[in-house]
């Protein structure tokens, strides 16, 4: 923003015409507050207000072991809860340098792709639902709501399962799993051209999202964006392919790049992934050893020995990344969360200005923002 | 044509019309019949606008893979009835520093405009309130002064959001009009004249739709858009634009102040498709394929007002698979919708009709 | 002409592209095909939940009135925010020692966040997850459980042979 901007901003000029999205909002999707300034139906500015559910996770954090952090990360994205999980739990595990067995690499990792796939089918329905197609918001819900049964059946809670623990898995997968997911991959491969037909070829979609909130690849570096809302700019972020976790190494797959950055590249690179996050899920599925147990074995107190640890991992809005560092105790000393979706949202305010406001909730929408976990 | 008298209405109102003259002195008599039929459409109209109601919220439930409304009565047919008591039951909020009176008046005049536009359908054969010699025109006349209702909605609220939502709809409306009146008037060459009646009867041996072939499904295709972008319906509900503006115009009405926004809107649809019925599905007028005399004779025992009703549901279902299937359209992509490509069309349109109609090039 | 062309092309391409989307909807709405939709609480006899599912925390007792808590507190150390209180008390055993047993074990379900450590640390199985998902009441006091039921004792370890 330039200087002129700012002091505008601050002096706030009588004419301005400020209009505040949210907190209560249908299309902020959450109590986020978007203070926007208009001319006519043009966007001068946009201000983002954030913390109207700020919990104050990272000194929560402290107070916690490492085997209660993780309940914690749950409520962050709530979308992607067992990859936030995954991240502390690897954290820790590196740090005690403990092996997990290959069971649970691959059952982490196909909850990870199920998990992705439940995320981005939400973010579909509701982008559908932000630019007025109300239909899509059922049929994503519907097809999400396999997903959600399988986690059910699994780990007993279909949102925030806190299922990881350090050194593995709280208990083992459900004896149906592996039968399920396939049924899963193939239920969805054959939803897929409905989503097709329905949204992504449609004309007024096109013209809704087409060069709509155009991000280029030094912006999105710049402002940190990562994820689907990166790669959508040609920015290669995918923590799966640069910096391999858990059994990622093992599988093939491509990572999906955009480089026109408007909403309608990054609306493609989600719904590339979602069939991408199938490929994968066939691969694993096919590969997951049945025996091999479901935890290595833990010390009941986890104390991790001094230093600093840092592990990032891909949730399905980008880049989550956990450092702790550790005073030897029992408890973490501190705790630092890189929620991906803190900085997505402020290359928002760039991206609004001179939009107009349908604009303003098509970008909104594709950036594919959730709010508690920008507070945290 | 003999049988279809049968279940002509005009026996029955005009016998009402002789018994009441026979009771009392005329003046009176058509007093007491302005009154019965202001009765008879009052109760027409909020019973078809509870129906169309639960009618859109079914269709969309279907549409959408659920179950829809099912507590209240059966398939829960008292759904809307039951919501509309709740809507009574409401409290009034006005709010601070809006213009109350206008505030006040606005729900009123959106719902007259549509109310006004009833009187001049032809319902059935005989069931006509008023025919007038230029009755398509009144009926494009009345139903536009919707829109000043929707300005001052926006205007008196004091929000921002109502505001946007109300310049946008004023400028929709107004744009939409021309095609609007354009495709109109396609039937209004083919048939030369634009008293409903006439243009009904003009089709006894078959519907413009047909009869006009391709520049009248075309003229067809390009009203069904434009009445839907006049009517504020998805694809083109920018005025109330919900993931937008909330709620747009009506963001601040509450009670049955917003029951009158919401009623009106699903009168408008049926009007609209009232007069898409009349003017290209041939009203009344059953289904008839020259030259198949009982096919033609089974089809006059269906009485003419299960015709017009039958085909207007089948308008406003097109209506209402539109909105449940496509996203919404931006401001500038609307009225470029409009001037670009539909202004053109109907245009081009018209002239060939005319043609056509010189040439004689349609069936006759 | 050129402009022409594409003028038509993008009606024509446009208006393709919407019937897709309208032939998707209206496929449903002639076979919707299966409604995932609960008719709860209708359904309210026939509703059954996962094995696994994370209702509440229970504490099974058996036919004699007996758990097998022995309120040795770990359930409530591994608490991350502190929703299990575990009070106990001085009871005679056989040999008239005085020994602890659980008094009372209080459960804040207002609190819990289902994150399944006490159920998972517990070294004698004593609690476990229930079914349990009607949890509205008009009281806040009234999601504050008591798990172990009155009179109950502990029971027994059976003797392994």
């Amino acid at each position: 923003m330039s200087e002129e901007t700012i002091k505008k901003i601050i002096l706030k000029e009588d004419e301005d015409y400020i209009i505040n999205m949210g907190p209560q909002h249908p299309s902020t999707h959450g109590v986020l507050r978007l203070e926007v300034c208009l001319n006519g139906e043009r966007v001068k500015y946009m201000i983002p207000h954030i913390g109207y559910i700020h919990r104050g996770m990272e000194k929560m954090a402290e107070f916690n072991t490492y085997k209660q952090v993780i309940h914690l990360t749950d409520r962050m994205d709530y979308l992607s809860a067992h990859i936030n999980n995954e991240a502390v739990c690897l954290a820790v595990e590196n740090a005690l340098e403990v092996e997990v067995p290959e069971r649970v690499k691959y059952i982490r990792a196909i909850l990870d792709e199920l998990s992705r796939i439940a995320s981005h089918n939400l973010w579909w329905s509701a982008f559908g639902m932000d630019l007025g197609a109300l239909t899509t918001f059922f049929y994503g819900m519907r097809d999400r709501e396999k997903v959600l049964a399988i986690f059910e059946e699994s780990f007993g809670s279909r949102l925030l399962h806190s299922f990881n623990t350090p050194g593995g898995l709280m208990h083992d997968v459900h004896p149906n799993f592996r039968k399920h997911t396939m049924e899963f991959v193939k239920y969805f491969r054959k939803k897929l051209p409905d989503y097709k037909n329905l949204l992504t070829d449609n004309v007024i979609f096109h013209n809704r999202t087409k060069g709509i909130g155009v991000m280029d690849k030094e912006t999105a570096i710049n402002y940190g964006v990562t994820g689907p809302s990166g790669r959508g700019s040609g920015f290669s972020c995918d923590i799966r392919k640069v910096a391999p976790y858990g059994i990622y190494e093992k599988v093939v797959f491509r990572e999906i790049l955009y480089r026109e950055g408007d909403s309608f590249a990054r609306y493609k690179v989600r719904m590339d992934e979602m069939e991408e996050s199938l490929n994968i899920l066939e691969q694993l599925v096919s590969d997951m050893p049945e025996e091999g147990g479901f935890t290595a074995k833990m010390k009941p107190v986890i104390k991790l020995p001094e230093g600093e640890y840092f592990q990032r991992v891909e949730a399905a809005r980008g880049e989550f990344a956990v450092f702790i560092v550790s005073k030897g105790e029992k408890y973490p000393y501190r705790i630092k969360f890189r929620s991906p979706n803190f900085s997505n949202l402020f290359v928002l305010s760039k991206l609004a200005v001179g939009g107009i406001i349908a604009d303003l909730v098509a970008t909104c929408g594709s950036l594919d923002l959730v709010i508690p976990d920008i507070d945290r | 044509m003999l049988l279809l008298d049968i279940y002509s209405f005009s026996t029955l109102t005009s016998s009402i019309d002789e018994s009441l003259n026979n009771v009392m002195v005329p003046w009176l008599a058509t007093l007491t019949e302005f009154v019965l039929v202001g009765i008879v459409f009052l109760l027409f109209y909020a019973l078809l606008g509870l129906f169309l109601v639960y009618l859109e919220r079914k269709v969309c439930a279907v549409i959408q893979n659920r179950i829809g409304p099912n507590r209240v009565g059966k398939w829960g047919m008292f759904q809307t009835i039951a919501d509309l008591i709740k809507l009574l039951m409401k409290e009034l909020i006005t709010i601070k520093n809006a213009d109350k009176f206008l505030f006040n008046l606005a729900p009123f005049i959106v719902i007259i405009a549509s109310f006004m536009a009833i009187a001049a359908l032809p319902f059935a054969k005989g069931l006509q309130a008023i025919d007038l010699n230029i009755g398509i025109f009144y009926i494009i006349a009345v139903s536009s002064l919707g829109v000043v209702g929707i300005l001052i909605a926006g205007w008196s609220s004091n929000s921002k959001y109502s505001l946007i939502g109300a310049m946008r709809s004023g400028a929709q409306i107004i744009s939409y009009e021309l095609s609007v009146g354009l495709s109109v008037l396609a039937i209004v060459i083919f048939s030369g004249s634009m008293q409903i009646s006439t243009i009904v009867e003009s089709q006894a041996d078959g519907w413009w739709i047909f009869k006009g072939h391709l520049p009248a499904l075309f003229a067809f295709v390009l009203y069904l858009i434009t009445a839907t972008a006049e009517i504020n319906r998805g694809p083109f509900d920018l005025a109330e634009a919900e993931s937008e503006l909330t709620a747009g115009f009506h963001t601040e009405y509450s009670g049955i102040k917003f029951a009158f926004f919401f009623l009106a809107e699903y009168m408008n649809m049926f009007i609209v498709a009232a007069i898409a019925t009349t003017l290209f599905l041939g009203g009344w007028m059953p289904f008839h394929i020259g030259g198949w005399e009982g096919f033609n004779q089974i089809m006059d025992y269906i009485p003419s007002i299960i015709w017009f009703f039958g085909k207007t549901f089948v308008v406003i279902y097109i209506i209402m698979w539109f909105k449940w299937t496509f996203p919404r359209l931006r401001i500038d992509q609307l009225l470029n919708l409009e001037w670009k490509y539909l202004l053109p069309l109907n245009l081009i349109n018209t002239v060939i009709i005319s043609f056509v109609v010189l040439l004689g090039l349609y069936f006759k | 002409m050129n402009s022409v062309v594409r003028y038509i092309n993008d009606i024509y391409k446009g208006v393709i592209s919407l019937w897709a989307g309208m032939r998707v909807t209206g496929k449903y709405f002639i076979s919707p095909g299966e409604i995932v939709t609960e008719q709860y609480p209708e359904n309210r006899a026939t509703l059954k939940m996962e094995e696994r599912f994370k209702g509440e925390v229970i504490m099974p007792h058996d036919e004699n009135n007996q758990h097998k808590c022995t309120g040795c507190g770990i359930c409530e150390v591994n608490c991350p925010n502190g929703s299990i209180e575990i009070i106990t008390k001085k009871v005679p055993n056989e040999e008239g020692k005085m020994v602890r047993a659980i008094d009372k074990h209080i459960y804040h379900l207002s609190m819990c966040t289902f994150c399944e450590l006490c159920i998972k640390t517990c070294p004698f199985n004593a609690i476990t997850w229930g079914q349990d998902f009607e949890h509205a009441v008009f009281d806040r006091t009234r999601l504050t459980k008591v798990l172990n039921k009155p009179g109950s004792s502990l029971k027994k370890k059976e003797v392994k042979s």
